[in-house]
């Protein structure tokens, strides 16, 4: 096994797992403060056809990913409005986001399918980005390197800063937050415009550098996944990438295993176990006494203050 | 001055019906708007997708066997909402109780007789109920929230059904195709009841949602479910064993998706890839819509099944491609998601002196 | 007493309000309605696309004598039949049913609409008014494995396929035994990725085909995600259903095409000319259902010849890639010497000839 080898596996690794990481931990913030978004597939769609369109009209591609990340904001603005000003039921708007955002995307997209998007190079130099060792540090996309500051940024906003504390402590106990006097609705909206900022980036991820072009429905439930990596990692930032990674070195493993000719286990197999997992780790975690890792008390609950 | 949402004393009765309507006119007249923008005929785009199933005899059996599925899943459904239990996995279910069948079948396919048939509608139910027992058990055991347990479940049935289909329960006559052998004759019920083209499973759905309906309103344990899901603290001061509702409630669900799953493998006379068609999804917001209640998520369950089948009457009549019609359920689905407000709370104008109700 | 009439005048509206749905009576200045219903979108630049491309080609051909329709995300379970059964009831005298998936389905519409002409692509049952038909996508897979045995180095060339049906299993087994043709020693390796499309995925494996070794990688999926990878690596693809060469103009070897077009027209003018039947099509480069597209000036002349000389001998009916000796992964002899492999074997072949390397 040269080290070669291993590099190119890797490559394949990170490729995988970074949208899914970013998804995941977009959502994250969500949900840390109370709120489920099941619209993530929605806002990844849209996020990856604005920010190819865009990219593509403006021969730009960082333009691109700021359209992406807006258009995010602006799809789950949708399910705010309705899930905290409306009261609605979040599982219901947020599969309904699902619902709009395939469709949205694929009427902008009618335009664009067929183009092949602008090549975007890793923001390194050649020399370090195609470099046969370093480039497994210096050759990857724009998106890799923000995905893996995202979570640790997230990790430490979470843990170490006020504003960090309060999204907790509202997403934990919105009355009690309340009382004290911090502004519940305000901060769950901008943590849902965050979460939707972030699905846009994972979107444009897939359309600009994984598969750089446009074509229906193209994330291919990687949104649901990113549910399942929340879940998985108990609501923790840390956990979070190192369930990412997991995720992302099962999904290579059995395309290598595939390739050499080996069926330890039929593929459906390898495909379930993220989430069996997944399930077990919830049943761990709420079985023990405590509350870190678990879920965020209000998750789901509607927040409607009395007068 | 700011405008805040009241809780009403009592819910609105005419809200109650008048949301919905309103909200499905509120989008008709955008989505003339909205194709006339896009280039299509407009108003005939929305009357092929609205009006169309509703009026076209032929097409009431398309929307009947749509919206069959969607009842039936959105009764049971409504048992767990009322108790705020959140059964989002019923699409899970729903797999699993058809994958359920699906094997009675196998293993029937060269019998004959009466029984096959109710064998392999109890047994759907009882693999869907089976399937829901796991977060049920996961609720209880472990505390484990029934949303994300039955949500993460969806995906192993879909591997689940995956594996079944490309292995052990091929069809032997299938050109290695992922797919199952065809139901046999006696395996399939009748396509139309008598000569109503109606499909038997509106006759199921009708019956379940009359029998939902003594269950809610007449039964004590229908009683249990409400007052556990208003007034929990009260109930099991009455003796309402929360437990025991938990499991209740899934495990119906669960036997209502596994049924609705088992009708459907009838209707296309066999299991392949694409069987999984999300109705255990859509089934929630129908529950939701018709507000938990028997003869609401029956009207529901119609009124999303003519949005389908108006979408399809759009693309082939007017052209709209399939994307549009799929844009345009959404916003049904927020319109009426946001004016379902206006039912249970007032809208406000709250100045610091005085209160003008709006 | 209410009801009864209300229902009456219901019908009455219903009647009125149907005509759309309902066809007019056919006369012979009216052009034929020919259906179409697709699996995918008609912008997947794969299966889809070249189906609609071969529509826009019928109707280009017999212009004014023919009206098409079409829709689009057809799902392969029981919502398929209120789709046909539409098609069928707004005038379409002949509709093509483009997936496997709808075989059932269209067999059941067929059943209550005997006047209408139906045709299931890649399907094996038919009836009086059901006929099927397929592209011999396998010898394009002879083409191209051929090429790929000249430009190989590493003597390991990849396969990205779906999932293992016959339509596979005979693409990369034709693929593989033409490139053998060319170096006996050569080693194709496979991964099914249990999809027709997800170009995350699709990446992802041919990445690790690439980092096993493979530098030359046909596909058998949709999109061409896998071209895409194949140009940053500086290996060599080929093109599927589809000329892709503007997504990777420096690995695009050449493409298979699907050419939908010539079946689409001959069968309009059976119909208009009265002598539509139902039986089986499964025609190849010969009847110009399969093209190969232009090849990439990379490929050096004397591979160019070679490939040229693959398409010919399926024109001039002297080469058929399923030419025996063929053995199977066990090494067991499954063709005899000299014996050709009927349509039949391969229409339910299950297994891979040697040289192969899956599970």
């Amino acid at each position: 096994m040269t080290w070669t080898f291993l590099i190119d596996a890797l490559v394949t690794v990170i490729g995988i797992t970074t949208p899914i990481l970013l998804a995941a931990s977009g959502e994250l913030v969500v949900e840390k403060s109370g709120v489920i978004n099941l619209g993530i597939e929605g806002m990844m769609l849209v996020g990856a056809i604005t920010g190819f369109a865009v990219a593509f009209e403006f021969s730009n591609p960082w333009i691109g990913i700021g359209a992406a990340a807006l258009a995010g904001v602006a799809t789950s603005m949708i399910f705010a409005v309705l899930v905290l000003s409306l009261g609605t039921n979040q599982v219901a708007t947020g599969l309904a986001l699902t619902i709009f955002g395939i469709g949205l995307s694929s009427l902008i997209g009618t335009n664009y399918t067929g183009f092949a998007a602008l090549p975007f190079d890793p923001p390194f130099p050649d020399a370090l980005a195609q470099h046969p060792i370093w480039r497994v540090i210096f050759g990857h996309s724009v998106f890799v390197y923000f995905a893996f500051f995202l979570v640790f940024a997230i990790g430490w906003f979470l843990s170490s800063t006020r504003a960090g504390l309060v999204l907790r402590a509202v997403g934990e106990n919105d009355f009690s937050a309340h009382s004290i006097g911090y502004p519940v609705v305000a901060i769950r909206y901008a943590a849902i415009a965050f979460g939707g900022a972030i699905a846009g980036i994972a979107g444009a991820n897939f359309s600009m550098v994984i598969t750089p072009m446009w074509a229906e429905q193209m994330t291919a439930g990687r949104g649901w996944i990113a549910l399942a990596l929340v879940v998985f990692a108990g609501w923790r930032a840390g956990r979070l990438l190192a369930g990412a990674y997991f995720f992302g070195v099962l999904m290579t493993l059995e395309l290598y295993a595939k390739a050499s000719g080996y069926a330890i286990m039929p593929s459906q197999f390898w495909a379930a176990m993220p989430y069996l997992i997944a399930v077990a780790v919830l049943a761990f975690i709420s079985s023990r006494d405590g509350r870190s890792g678990k879920e965020p008390a209000c998750l789901g609950k509607p927040f409607i203050p009395n007068g | 001055m700011r405008l805040v949402l009241e809780k009403r004393l009592e819910q609105s009765q005419l809200m109650l019906i008048m949301t919905p309507i309103l909200s499905v006119v509120g989008v008709m007249i955008i989505g003339v708007i909205l194709f006339d923008a896009l280039g299509f005929d407009g108003f005939d785009a929305v009357w092929q997708l609205f009006i169309t199933p509703v009026i076209d005899s032929y097409k009431w059996r398309d929307v009947a066997t749509k919206a069959a599925p969607l009842i039936l899943i959105g009764l049971g459904l409504s048992i767990g909402n009322r108790a705020k239990i959140w059964n989002i996995g019923a699409e899970g279910q729903y797999i699993v109780g058809a994958l359920a069948a699906a094997g009675i079948a196998v293993l029937t396919k060269d019998l004959t007789g009466f029984w096959i048939i109710p064998l392999m509608l109890l047994g759907g139910m009882a693999g869907g109920a089976a399937y829901a027992a796991v977060p049920a058990g996961l609720k209880t055991r472990y505390g484990v929230s029934e949303v994300l347990s039955s949500l993460m479940l969806v995906y192993v049935s879909l591997q689940l059904l995956s594996y079944l289909i490309t292995g052990p329960w091929k069809d032997p006559n299938g050109m290695n195709f992922p797919q199952t052998a065809q139901l046999t004759d006696a395996q399939l019920l009748p396509r139309e009841l008598g000569d109503t083209g109606l499909p038997p499973g509106l006759l199921f759905a009708l019956v379940a949602m009359i029998i939902f309906a003594v269950i809610v309103d007449r039964t004590v344990f229908g009683f249990s479910i409400r007052a556990i899901g208003e007034a929990p603290q009260a109930a099991r001061f009455g003796g309402f064993k929360s437990n025991q509702i938990v499991w209740s409630a899934l495990m119906i669900s669960g036997a209502m998706a596994g049924l609705a799953g088992t009708l459907e493998v009838m209707q296309l006379t066999r299991l392949n890839l694409g069987f999984p068609s999300g109705y255990g999804f859509t089934a929630i917001i129908v529950s939701l819509l018709g507000r938990s209640h028997p003869i609401g998520v029956f009207i529901a369950g119609i009124v999303l099944a003519v949005t389908y089948v108006g979408g399809q009457v759009a693309q082939t009549v007017v052209h709209v491609p399939n994307a549009t019609a799929g844009l345009f359920q959404a916003l049904i689905l927020f319109a009426i998601l946001a004016s379902d407000i206006f039912v249970r709370y007032k809208m406000k104008i709250k100045t610091n002196k005085t209160e003008v109700q709006s | 007493m209410t009801n009864f009439s209300r229902r009456d005048v219901m019908k009455a509206v219903a009647a009125a309000s149907a005509l759309p749905l309902l066809g007019q009576s056919a006369s012979a200045a009216d052009p034929l309605k020919i259906g179409f219903i697709f699996l995918g979108p008609v912008g997947d630049y794969g299966w889809t696309w070249a189906h609609n491309k071969g529509r826009l080609e019928l109707e280009k051909a017999l212009g004014d004598k023919v009206k098409t329709t079409y829709v689009e995300n057809v799902k392969e379970d029981a919502s398929a039949i209120p789709i046909l059964r539409d098609l069928a009831r707004q005038g379409n005298k002949l509709i093509f049913a483009t997936s496997f998936g709808y075989m059932d389905q269209v067999l059941e519409v067929a059943k209550e609409f005997p006047d209408v002409k139906f045709e299931h692509c890649t399907g094996f049952k038919r009836a009086p008014n059901v006929a099927t038909y397929n592209s011999r996508f396998h010898e394009g897979r002879a083409v191209t494995g051929t090429i790929a045995g000249h430009m190989s180095k590493s003597g390991v060339i990849g396969y990205l396929g779906s999932f293992k049906i016959p339509e596979v299993v005979m693409g990369v087994n034709a693929f593989t035994l033409a490139a053998q043709a060319v170096n006996p020693k050569i080693q194709t390796k496979l991964v099914m990725i249990d999809t027709w499309f997800d170009p995350a995925k699709e990446t992802a494996a041919t990445q690790t085909l690439a980092n096993l070794g493979c530098d030359v990688i046909a596909t058998h999926t949709d999109s061409p995600a896998p071209l895409q990878f194949c140009q940053q690596k500086g290996i060599y693809g080929f093109g599927q259903g589809a000329d892709m060469s503007k997504f990777a103009p420096k690995a695009h070897l050449t493409a298979i095409e699907d050419i939908w077009g010539p079946h689409y027209i001959a069968r309009a003018k059976a119909m208009l000319d009265g002598s539509w039947k139902s039986e089986d099509f499964w025609e190849g480069i010969k009847e110009g259902d399969v093209v190969i597209s232009p090849y990439n000036p990379i490929v050096p002349k004397n591979v160019q010849e070679a490939a040229n000389k693959i398409i010919d001998g399926y024109k001039n009916g002297t080469y058929d890639v399923f030419k025996g000796p063929i053995f199977d992964q066990n090494g067991a002899e499954k063709v005899p010497a000299g014996k050709v492999m009927s349509l039949g074997e391969l229409a339910t072949i299950d297994w891979y000839v040697k040289g192969i390397q899956s599970a």
